[in-house]
């Protein structure tokens, strides 16, 4: 099928989720477009990688469409699936290496899987990547011998291992000292932009996402609350973004969970 | 009392949810053309840790269990004055009933514990799900080489098993009580039947293997991703298989012996 190149790459369309009777996504709607990096932002335990999940076509929604080049990812046969899957690639939190194998072998691996390269080409192709990440170096280690931000570069390399078209980055800076976060920053934008991939990032570190987002989506409460570029949201005139933005304690998202009356509750403990 | 049944009703609605589960996840791993020439290095390593580095403790175990039926068999026989038959009883012992179920039992908790707890945590560092994404069945990757592994491995070492404990047998049958060496081994060759003790001894290890490497697989790929969770999944290998190992002797005993 041949794709207008000015179509989002992913499209989201009135997405409904629930997980038993609990309510993830309400109807909501997204679009990634090519060549930019998109994010995702929102509280923690709303769901966002949940989110990836379904674009990745490892969970299923209630109900919507979630349209990957045009291909709606629910609908496809366990075959076009996985040949959707060769495009798209995903990192996740904690970098998922294989830890039986070395970092050369975890770049190698989709290589070997997927294609039937001499070694020779492999070798030349895993450096290039490791290269690219700056691991060219750690290529003999094993992955518990790499620090957390090491890891996940190394991750990112095998991510990018078969030159995806998409890939999908599940809270990349969580955790991660500042340096380490400087790094994967700079390198999710210099990726994003000399492999002209398209990437989706979901996080909920404020800073960072609004320094090389393109485009943001800001969800909670099972929606999204608002979207934009980074300048446009922080005009934003909703309450909910603000407080999320700026990261005050208390606001429409209450610091209480919600319970009794404080000195009910403590007048019950005397009696 | 009501709440009793509910529970017992509950419980048995998720074993079966859970054989289901079972089964899907074994079809999944199965169905479709095996590329054994592409993953044969998969496979290999998969036999020599699930079979291989199982070899010590059978061996162990085999040749004390062999010693112990001859030391124990040989008190009742000798009351009788059939210490030649020494030889048979060991070796009926061991092929038709303790070679395959102590294989089993031995086997489920160094290899099936093992089996278990390594795709839990390969399922909890999120390594099974990145497969999946990066188009990789995991079913097919890690699932069906650990299946085959286990299935080939364990008869195998149900048979060394034996032939130790047979050894062992004669170690304190003959070198240490006596019995007449070419007794103990004109009497096992007169009273061992090929097809009756030997083969259906096989047979029950090749069953006794599936179901203990189909338990491990299903508990450590069902399991859920805490450390909380896979500890109660290898627990759970060890106790479902023996338990179930254990049934299905009785059964398949039932049917080979019984009538």
């Amino acid at each position: 099928m041949e794709f207008g190149l000015d179509k989002p790459l992913v499209d989201i369309q009135n997405l409904t989720f629930r997980r038993g009777d609990r309510v993830i996504y309400d109807d909501m709607s997204m679009q990634f477009q090519r060549g930019k990096v998109t994010a995702i932002m929102g509280p923690s335990g709303i769901g966002k990688t949940t989110l990836l999940r379904l674009i990745g076509g490892q969970l299923k929604p209630d109900s919507g469409k979630i349209l990957f080049e045009g291909a709606d990812i629910p609908t496809l046969t366990r075959q076009e699936l996985y040949q959707a899957r060769k495009k798209m690639s995903m990192l996740f939190q904690s970098g998922a290496l294989f830890t039986e194998m070395s970092v050369f072998d975890n770049v190698a691996f989709p290589i070997r899987e997927h294609t039937r390269l001499p070694e020779a080409i492999i070798r030349t192709m895993v450096l290039m990547k490791l290269e690219a990440v700056g691991l060219r170096g750690a290529r003999d280690l094993m992955p518990a011998e790499l620090s957390g931000g090491m890891a996940r570069r190394a991750a990112l390399a095998r991510a990018i291992a078969l030159d995806p078209q998409l890939i999908m980055y599940d809270e990349p800076f969580a955790g991660q000292d500042p340096i380490s976060m400087g790094v994967i920053v700079r390198l999710i934008r210099s990726l994003n932009d000399a492999l002209g991939l398209t990437s989706i990032v979901v996080s909920h570190d404020v800073a960072e996402v609004m320094s090389i987002a393109d485009y943001v989506y800001v969800v909670a409460e099972r929606r999204v609350i608002g979207h934009g570029t980074p300048e446009q949201l922080r005009q934003h005139e909703s309450p909910l973004v603000q407080q999320f933005l700026q990261g005050q304690a208390d606001g429409p998202v209450p610091f209480h969970f919600k319970a009794a009356e404080y000195a009910t509750e403590l007048m019950e403990l005397s009696r | 009392m009501l709440k009793q049944i509910q529970q017992l009703g509950a419980n048995t609605l998720g074993t079966l949810q859970g054989l289901g589960r079972a089964t899907l996840m074994l079809f999944g791993a199965l169905w479709g053309r095996p590329r054994p020439l592409k993953n044969w290095h998969l496979y290999m390593k998969q036999i020599y840790v699930v079979g291989v580095l199982s070899l010590l403790i059978i061996l162990v175990s085999g040749l004390f269990i062999g010693m112990v039926l001859a030391l124990q068999g040989y008190t009742v026989l000798a009351k009788f004055g059939a210490e030649q038959m020494l030889g048979p009883l060991v070796a009926l012992s061991l092929l038709r009933e303790l070679g395959p179920v102590v294989t089993a039992l031995l086997f489920a908790g160094r290899a099936g514990s093992a089996l278990t707890a390594e795709i839990g945590l390969m399922k909890a560092t999120e390594q099974l799900s990145s497969m999946e994404m990066m188009a990789v069945d995991p079913l097919r990757r890690v699932i069906a080489p650990r299946f085959w592994a286990g299935v080939i491995s364990m008869p195998l070492l149900a048979l060394i098993f034996n032939a130790v404990g047979i050894l062992g047998g004669h170690l304190v049958g003959v070198d240490w009580l006596g019995v007449d060496a070419g007794g103990y081994w004109s009497a096992m060759q007169a009273n061992v039947d090929f097809q009756q003790d030997v083969v259906n001894g096989v047979i029950k290890s090749i069953v006794f293997a599936f179901i203990v490497t189909v338990i491990a697989l299903h508990k450590g790929f069902d399991a859920v991703p805490t450390s909380e969770g896979i500890s109660q999944a290898t627990t759970q290998t060890v106790v479902t298989a023996s338990l179930a190992v254990l049934g299905f002797d009785f059964v398949l005993t039932a049917v080979m012996f019984g009538g």
